[in-house]
């Protein structure tokens, strides 16, 4: 076991949040088209109110601070806000799409011992990237604040989310990531927006782009492990827990609301009513989302991928159930092995009934649908 | 001949956190992440840049810990290198100012 593993499974046993992703505003200056965030300031916490938080972060032993948005420089405050947690001694990651970062601006990220900046990267052809962002000229700008930034000895990641408009462009990104002399990261998941919306979902890639990036050893490492047929899951493995979003890691919003994860918004708590500690100890939420093991997951606790399944409970939430298989991890799992997981052969079995239901009688069983559905008087 | 101060100030680009007694630290740098035991933490604690190393020995680790004091003193010293080495510590024969960023 790794010495931050380690370090990871005392955090988990004293129910230390060892790590916490903070947004500090969802302002954006780019309209990404699959971003899941509406770009309105809802009233965004104070300078003030983040060094609070801050102070009960690392009075709660938070050690991995991840700063992100919208887009943290809109925030005039930014700067004076990292700061603040240098001055905690938190480690400091900051995710960005780095148009606003100059020389100047990369001096003062070198100067305030920032451990890593991700930046968002869709293609390495200009014009695909600034469709995606929907800002003339981002391409240009973001490629050159990571010159900066690297002129300044900075560790960057590029972060390139796969979709379905630059599903051929990961190859061109990972290596402009080369030449940059920066790491590279690919997503392939498009997630609900945070107010439940599902439409972007339409972005996501098909199977056969995700089976080629699983098994394209250039990005997924070793690819004899990671798409090895399943086992099915053993009885220690009925204890696992999902992941540490709520054991070691929450989500701050920018209104000072706590979620487990960015992407698992469910509203646990707000900074601004009670104590930072007090949610993360007595939150029942945060204790619901605790209580979870694959055991407790009537559908995933009898799939062949329970064992080594990345389901996300954030996901499963946004689906309607976190104690329930996520599609979109089933999805991943079967591009990944080729073996489809219980909820997708339900599914199968589920449209296939349909199918007959409609050669039965296609008008009255879609009305019929709809009625209920909707739950109208009718 | 007398005897050299040592003056130790934690260094600026590191991140650190105590968790259950132990301090977690990592060196922005470079990323490499270390974790100190009691002892060394209170060491690591005590590094303001103008305290004498031996007196830090003398009023924290031989004040907390049932240790011989020359030992402790040596071990200190070597920890003291060991984590300079790393960037962790800054080390001088004058007193440090602070380096938080």
């Amino acid at each position: 076991m790794s010495l931050m593993s380690e370090v990871g499974q005392k955090a988990f046993n004293l129910g230390v949040p060892l790590a916490v992703h903070m947004d500090v505003t969802y302002r954006c200056n780019e309209r990404c088209v699959h971003c899941y965030l509406d770009h309105d300031d809802h009233g965004e916490m104070t300078t003030a109110e983040i060094k609070d938080v801050l102070d009960q972060l690392a009075e709660a032993g938070v050690f991995f601070i991840t700063f992100s948005g919208g887009e943290v420089l809109l925030r005039r405050d930014f700067f004076e806000i990292v700061e603040y947690a240098r001055r905690l001694m938190f480690n400091v990651k900051i995710k960005t799409n780095a148009v606003m970062i100059h020389e100047e601006e990369a001096r003062r990220i070198r100067e305030l011992g920032v451990d890593t900046i991700q930046i968002s990267v869709y293609s390495h052809r200009p014009e695909v990237h600034d469709a995606i962002t929907k800002l003339p000229h981002s391409f240009e700008r973001t490629v050159k604040a990571i010159r900066f930034l690297r002129e300044q000895g900075l560790r960057v990641t590029i972060a390139n989310v796969l979709m379905t408009v630059n599903s051929s462009d990961h190859s061109g990104v990972q290596a402009l990531a080369a030449e940059l002399g920066v790491q590279y990261t690919l997503d392939p998941t498009i997630t609900p927006m945070m107010d439940g919306d599902r439409s972007i979902l339409s972005l996501n890639v098909d199977e056969a782009a995700l089976r080629e990036v699983f098994h394209d050893e250039g990005i997924a490492g070793n690819v004899a492990e990671l798409c090895a047929p399943p086992l099915a899951p053993g009885e220690d493995d009925m204890d696992s827990l999902p992941c540490s979003a709520g054991h070691t890691a929450c989500y701050v919003s920018p209104y000072g609301d706590v979620y487990p994860c960015v992407q698992f918004p469910l509203p646990s708590g707000n900074v601004r009513r009670t104590k930072f500690l007090d949610i993360w100890r007595h939150s029942p939420q945060l204790n619901e989302v605790r209580s979870i093991h694959l055991r407790d997951m009537p559908s995933c606790s009898q799939c062949v991928h329970g064992g080594t399944c990345t389901r996300c409970p954030g996901l499963a939430y946004l689906e309607g159930n976190m104690r329930g298989p996520s599609h979109q991890d089933c999805e991943k799992s079967y591009a990944r092995t080729g073996v489809p997981s219980e909820n997708l052969k339900r599914r199968k079995a589920s449209s296939q009934m349909l199918q007959l239901v409609q050669i039965q009688g296609p008008h009255d069983a879609m009305n019929n649908g709809r009625v209920m559905e909707a739950g109208g008087p009718l | 001949m007398p005897e050299t101060c040592i003056y130790i100030a934690r260094s600026s680009a590191i991140a650190a956190r105590a968790l259950a007694g132990e301090m977690m630290v990592m060196n922005s740098a470079d990323s490499t992440f270390f974790t100190l035991n009691e002892v060394a933490t209170t060491i690591f604690q005590a590094a303001d840049g103008h305290t004498p190393l031996r007196d830090i020995v003398r009023d924290h680790v031989c004040e907390q810990f049932d240790v011989d004091p020359e030992q402790a003193q040596a071990d200190a010293e070597q920890f003291v290198a060991e984590l300079s080495g790393h960037g962790i510590l800054l080390v001088s024969s004058q007193p440090l100012g602070s380096e938080t960023p």
